[in-house]
């Protein structure tokens, strides 16, 4: 048993670390991703029709590039357009990090958006005719009464994003992200021991998995009963 | 953008072909269209597993499915790459082992939706067909599959859009397809990087864009073929 990878105060350092930066990339995504899918879809339920197109294109877009396209084009080929200060800056402060997050928050944000949106369309009109001839305004009736129980009717393909997009996190160590991913490559390359290395870091990620996937159960059970 | 696509253009599209090996789109391409339809057969076999009156049949099945659900495709490609050279032989083809990890995956998620095919059939047909006298394996086999799987024509497509984008992992082990073809043309051009990957982008998105809105049409046809003939 001493002879396992895991036993190595080393490896569990660096596969410590490496943990807390796939969680810390995926958290960070996955809130702004929501809070911008929740915008790009009030936009898109405004009579709006410039606002609609927008977010459409938007949508259509981050659906029909493959993830890791996206991270490119944000990694490799956005700093091409920003001023050198700029680049600098972005640089000093964990550039991977930073491309890799608002690569994958817009890649998500455009899935939940339109989860969020198959939602509120299965909402029956009463609702906002009630809730605006009680003299709510737009705002008060996207806030009190569409968008909670839009997120309810959302939640399981919500849920299958959110897993979507943590597995995701996976593809930013093929811009030098040091994530788990890359931990265990970084382990693999100095002890060869590949079969171990990758089984470790499999359980690792099964197990977040599951967990996103039973809190999914959960909270679906939870909130159904909540409606009846 | 445009001089890249005229310069470049035949190396993204077909790579090196027919100087050399095959490459570029048309990889992506095959290499989707093989990945589907190896794992179909399997994800049949899933989803009959997942909907198994015997309980062991209908754990293992979830298990397998829940757990390569549970994987990154990138780690699935690592694990490939490690394990299929073992298993064949080490001269293997870097796209034959895209190939394995992609069809595992795919498995899983077509699995689930023939598992949510057969779900969706109404209970009679099969308490018909067994008040008939078929069997299990009949049952499956006359009355439950073909409308299952007609009825999922549409989810299988969309899913051929899903896989396109997946082989783009297949650049990290150095298949020959589009994105590593975009990445080559970068290392050669180097002050360009932007064009490049915006044309890449480009490219998959005029690609999957097309193929969803095809989908999206034959959708419309088979709901209409199924309102017509009720099931």
């Amino acid at each position: 048993m001493k002879d396992l990878l895991l036993a190595n105060p080393d490896y569990q350092t660096l596969l410590a670390h490496g943990l807390w930066v796939t969680v810390k990339l995926f958290v960070t995504s996955w809130i702004l991703a929501m809070l911008l899918a929740a915008l790009l879809t009030a936009v898109r339920s405004t009579s709006s029709r410039l606002g609609q197109a927008l977010v459409a294109l938007f949508v259509e877009y981050h659906r029909n590039v493959p993830g890791l396209v996206q991270i490119f084009v944000w990694y490799f080929g956005v700093p091409q357009l920003l001023p050198r200060e700029v680049q600098r800056w972005i640089n000093h402060h964990d550039g991977e990090f930073f491309f890799s997050c608002i690569a994958l928050t817009l890649y998500a944000a455009a899935y939940m958006s339109e989860d969020l949106r198959s939602g509120l369309r299965s909402l029956p009109r009463g609702q906002v005719e009630a809730a605006r001839s009680l003299g709510m305004s737009y705002r008060q009736t996207l806030q009190h009464i569409l968008l909670p129980q839009a997120l309810r009717a959302a939640l399981p393909p919500l849920v299958n994003q959110t897993l979507a997009l943590f597995k995701a996190t996976s593809l930013a160590m093929t811009v030098g992200v040091a994530d788990v991913m890359h931990a265990t490559r970084q382990i693999e390359n100095e002890t060869y021991r590949t079969f171990e290395a990758f089984l470790m870091v499999s359980v690792v990620y099964v197990l977040l998995s599951w967990l996103i996937m039973g809190a999914g159960a959960y909270a679906s059970r939870r909130f159904s009963s909540a409606r009846n | 953008m445009l001089d890249i696509l005229h310069d470049y253009g035949l190396i993204l599209l077909i790579g090196e072909y027919p100087h050399g090996p095959l490459g570029g789109l048309a990889m992506t391409l095959i290499l989707a269209a093989a990945a589907l339809l190896l794992s179909f057969p399997l994800a049949v076999l899933v989803g009959i597993g997942r909907t198994s009156p015997i309980r062991l049949v209908s754990r293992l099945a979830g298990l397998y499915a829940n757990t390569v659900r549970g994987l990154p495709l990138l780690l699935l490609v690592f694990w490939s790459y490690f394990a299929v050279p073992m298993l064949f032989g080490k001269s293997i083809n870097a796209s034959l082992v895209m190939l394995v990890a992609l069809v595992i995956y795919e498995s899983a998620y077509l699995g689930e939706i023939v598992k949510a095919g057969i779900q969706a059939l109404p209970r009679g047909q099969t308490e018909a067909a067994r008040t008939l006298g078929m069997g299990y394996w009949t049952t499956l086999r006359k009355v439950i599959l073909p409308q299952a799987l007609f009825n999922m024509i549409p989810s299988m497509m969309n899913q051929f859009v899903v896989v396109v984008k997946n082989t783009s992992l297949a650049y990290v082990i150095g298949v020959d397809e589009l994105t590593n073809a975009a990445y080559q043309v970068n290392s050669q051009l180097l002050t360009k990087p932007f064009e490049v990957y915006a044309l890449l982008a480009m490219t998959y998105f005029v690609v999957c864009f097309a193929l969803s809105r095809a989908v999206a049409a034959l959708e419309q046809r088979i709901a209409r073929t199924r309102r017509s003939r009720p099931a």
